[in-house]
């Protein structure tokens, strides 16, 4: 259903060139990421260093390469916590009326303050660490996950198959498993999409803020940090690990953009047509 | 005044090329009612909307054939002759006045802006008109009503709005789509009783589209009855009545309450074809009571059948009555 | 209407009092003790005591949060440890430059995203329709604080035309004011652009093909006059719904950009503040953040109200 839009299969391309690329790039990379080059310092991009060189004479490619497994990793992360966390809230919220009340109450409580905003003082307030980063992150976006979970079971719950599951007597644990769940999957999977994106984008902020990862560590982020200072000297250093975010944050984008458009039903006719001209 | 020449319209859908309106030749003279009727799908809508050029494109497209309005072409008009036909010399009512009127935005400014539209004249003054229009399709208080909003309005009420902002212009042909469908069954009558003061009053042209028989039967000097996107048969309400020469049109009769006179109701069996790939013969064969091997191959014309009256079927006058007769004793 | 009003009014009360607890349980559930983090590690045990009778540390939670509550309904959110100014002034210093910068980008954005949803409802048949659209998932795929160094080598380094750095109220006069804020302020919008045009295009091309445009079409006017006097009002009522996560979105934005751009408003003095580890502080923009968010969005829903009539005039 999903690959027959080229963007999806553009995005999807794009996205296991990366994963590939960073998780195998100790094998392939022509220079170590951290191989100190004095002599080199700030040189801009040449053959020898496809995106110029930091400050250390670091090579800035081979360390944007790598710097994509942190920033990948809290992605990644961050999207399954908060779809996991906010999904059990929805369900439970849009299935029991008794405590969809005071739960949508904390949920609008956390709503009420932006996203990176949250992040930014739970970062603040826990210490700015990795594992630190990806609670903070997971706390920010959880409520959005809950909201949409909740919203599409209040739909479902009132169809007929669900009503007929409940008056043969299955419990509420069946219920929601076996009925409720698998028809509110669609929005989990696209809104999980956005988070990814989100996330990536949020711990480049706070990276870039000098609140997040151990400078030591390098993400997109930290070394947008670390470049800011050489934006002048050396505007390469600050243009490709941005790139690499755009690049990445793009990808998934479109892959939510095509996830939804996939599993909207208004698009199945015209989706129909597409196939049959395929073949 | 009008005509319509062979016209053909094409709509282009994920699943192919629909021929909503196939070959449809008719005129209308000034002050004269002409009814259209047919089931939904039939392409009666569509060929409405063609007479002002309103289909959007794409999906709609005009392969073939023309419209005139006074000997101009419709069809060939640019966007500015578009507009001087459209609202000043035919106008359009909607099937549903629930959506037909902008949520947002008060009568009397929706109103107004159809007044203006073709003659710009002093606010006060377009003002003035508004409020008479609205008194002329009976809204009670047009002074108060003019500064409320659609959904102030109950259907019926709505409907009159629609047909005073047709009438705005003094248009010489209204065409009204489905006027009534969307309304109360009391209500329904009300509205054509004001159709009908209009064309005294205005003494404009009008077309009306609707699936119900009954709606043109005292309205229409001529009724024109559309099936799979053309015109099966046409004549007078009473060559339609009661010299029925298509079997379509007799099914379609049998199918309402009262006009057949007290029989029982026989619902039309199966459904109409499909315009994408028509059969190659009659369109009316594969639910036709009477057809015959030959309306599979053959699909007629319109042929005359008296003065003024003209039928699209293989049967001649006088075989169709006598099945008829066979139909109804058994 | 006016039921539904006091409803919504009243619902702040619950939003708020959430709001609140989390802002405190932001700082009291750090690890180890605040005292010890705001003084450092090699203080002496009697100044984190002296510290911790002073900040009512040794109290239980909950009985702490109260105290903080009820000080804070009245106005009163603590004294900053780094300048000893009480947190409420600090706020009210910085907000001026903070207001600026997002009624600036408030303004740019909207005269830009309605004109381009507009422009490309208009030209919905041609290809900029599906290029717009590639555009605007790009734009929302740009990390605002990248943007902005983009730009700042833009015009500030290899074409000199704006100032990269800095702030002047607007007292001191307009041109100077909007000089140096238009940078940021553009960076700010500009990511928020993608979102709001895009939203507007939907809402536009739903309304595009609705019985009552066909009504507005068959009366003969200009298919301009269409768009921009029946298409566009229907459609804005269902964009304002957004609006509040765009304030959202610049309210996070601008404590990046303040921090790029030198400009001394409340997000500058967050990260200042989190750097020095003066918590209160910290929480007390926090809240106030929290505090216009929720007011915002208070706003958004009584515009929505007031832009339909078919809820105006329930």
């Amino acid at each position: 259903m999903m690959f027959q839009k080229k963007t999806n299969v553009l995005a999807l391309t794009m996205l296991v060139i990366i994963v590939l690329a960073t998780i195998t790039a100790q094998w392939w990379l022509p220079v170590s990421p951290s191989e100190i080059d004095p002599e080199q310092r700030l040189s801009a991009p040449s053959v020898d260093h496809w995106f110029g060189t930091d400050d250390f004479g670091r090579d800035v490619f081979a360390r944007t390469v790598v710097a994509a497994q942190v920033s990948l990793a809290v992605g990644v992360l961050v999207a399954v916590f908060a779809t996991l966390i906010g999904t059990v809230l929805g369900l439970v919220s849009g299935y029991f009326r008794k405590v969809d009340f005071v739960l949508m109450r904390i949920i609008d409580g956390f709503l009420a303050f932006p996203a990176l905003l949250l992040a930014l003082a739970l970062v603040a307030a826990l210490g700015g660490s990795l594992v630190n980063i990806i609670i903070a992150l997971t706390l920010a976006f959880f409520p959005v996950m809950a909201r949409v979970v909740r919203s599409a079971v209040l739909q479902v719950k009132n169809e007929s198959y669900v009503e007929a599951a409940r008056t043969t007597g299955a419990g509420h644990g069946v219920v929601i498993g076996r009925y409720v769940l698998p028809n509110v999957l669609s929005p989990i999977i696209v809104q999980t999409t956005f988070i990814f994106a989100k996330a990536i984008l949020a711990e480049a902020a706070l990276s870039f803020l000098g609140v997040g990862v151990d400078p030591s560590t390098p993400t997109w982020g930290s070394m947008l940090q670390e470049a800011q200072i050489y934006l002048t000297l050396a505007p390469w250093y600050s243009i490709f690990p941005g790139l690499a975010i755009v690049i990445t944050v793009l990808a998934l984008n479109l892959l939510g953009d095509g996830l939804r458009d996939a599993f909207d039903p208004h698009n199945i006719k015209r989706k129909r047509k597409v196939k049959t001209k395929a073949a | 005044m009008l005509q319509v020449n062979n016209l053909h319209v094409h709509l282009d859908t994920p699943d192919g090329t629909v021929k909503a309106v196939d070959g449809v030749t008719f005129s209308i003279e000034a002050g004269e009612t002409v009814g259209i009727v047919g089931e939904s799908g039939s392409g009666k809508s569509v060929l409405a909307h063609s007479l002002m050029k309103l289909n959007p494109e794409p999906p709609a497209a005009y392969p073939e054939g023309d419209v005139y309005f006074n000997d101009r072409s419709v069809l060939k008009m640019n966007k500015k002759e578009l507009r001087k036909l459209r609202g000043s010399d035919i106008a359009m009512i909607f099937q549903d006045p629930m959506s037909s009127l902008n949520p947002v935005f008060k009568i009397g400014k929706q109103l107004i802006e159809a007044i203006q539209a073709h003659r710009k004249r002093p606010k006060k003054e377009a003002r003035e008109k508004a409020i008479e229009l609205l008194r002329d399709v009976g809204i009670p208080d047009p002074e108060a009503r003019i500064e409320s909003y659609p959904h102030q309005f109950s259907g019926g009420m709505r409907q009159r709005v629609l047909i005073a902002m047709a009438l705005a212009s003094e248009p010489k042909l209204l065409i009204a789509d489905e006027p009534t469908t969307a309304l109360d069954v009391t209500i329904q009558a009300q509205v054509l009783e004001l159709l009908k003061g209009i064309q005294k009053r205005y003494g404009a042209a009008i077309m009306i589209i609707t699936h119900d028989l009954g709606v043109v039967a005292h309205l229409a000097d001529r009724i024109l009855v559309m099936y799979a996107g053309r015109l099966v048969e046409s004549g007078s309400a009473e060559d339609i009545f009661y010299r029925t020469a298509m079997p379509y049109t007799w099914s379609l009769l049998r199918s309402i309450p009262s006009v057949g006179g007290g029989e029982r109701l026989v619902p039309i069996d199966g459904q109409p074809p499909s315009l994408i790939d028509p059969p190659a013969g009659c369109s009316f064969e594969p639910r036709c009571p009477f057809a015959t091997e030959a309306c599979r191959h053959v699909d007629p014309d319109l042929k005359e059948r008296g003065s003024g009256h003209e039928a699209a079927c293989l049967l001649s006058f006088s075989e169709f009555e006598s099945l008829k007769e066979g139909v109804v004793s058994s | 209407m006016l039921t539904y009003i006091i409803r919504r009014l009243l619902s702040v009360i619950p939003v708020m009092f959430v709001v609140s607890i989390i802002v405190f349980m932001i700082v009291h559930l750090t690890p180890g003790n605040p005292a010890f983090l705001i003084l450092g590690e090699d203080s002496s045990p009697e100044a984190i005591a002296d510290l911790e009778e002073q900040l009512g540390l040794n109290e239980p939670l909950y009985v702490q949060f109260f105290t903080w509550l009820s000080q804070v309904v009245t106005g009163d959110l603590g004294t900053s440890v780094y300048s000893e100014q009480a947190v409420t002034d600090l706020i009210f210093a910085n907000f001026g430059p903070t207001f600026s910068l997002m009624a600036l980008s408030m303004i740019l954005l909207l005269s830009i995203a309605i004109p381009t949803a507009i422009a490309i409802v208009a030209l919905r048949k041609t290809v900029l329709d599906p290029i717009f659209t590639s555009v605007s998932l790009f734009g929302v795929s740009i990390p605002d604080f990248w943007l902005a160094i983009l730009l700042v080598l833009g015009f500030g380094v290899a074409l000199p035309v704006f100032p990269v750095a800095g702030y002047i109220p607007l007292a001191e006069g307009f041109g100077g004011w909007l000089y140096h804020l238009l940078l940021p302020s553009f960076v700010l919008a500009i990511v928020e652009v993608g979102i709001i045009a895009r939203m507007l295009r939907d809402s536009m091309l739903e309304s595009v093909n609705q019985d009552y445009t066909k009504t507005a079409r068959a009366k003969g006017i200009r298919e301009r006059d269409v768009l921009v006097g029946h298409v566009f009002p229907n459609a804005l009522i269902p964009t304002t719904t957004v609006l509040g996560a765009t304030v959202a979105g610049l309210l996070g934005g601008t404590v990046i950009i303040e921090t790029l751009f030198t400009i001394p408003g409340i997000g500058q003095l967050l990260i200042d503040s989190i750097h020095r580890r003066d918590y209160p502080v910290v929480q007390g923009v926090v809240l106030f953040i929290a505090a216009i968010y929720v007011l915002v969005n208070l706003l958004v829903d009584l515009l929505y109200t007031f832009l339909d009539p078919r809820i105006r005039y329930d």
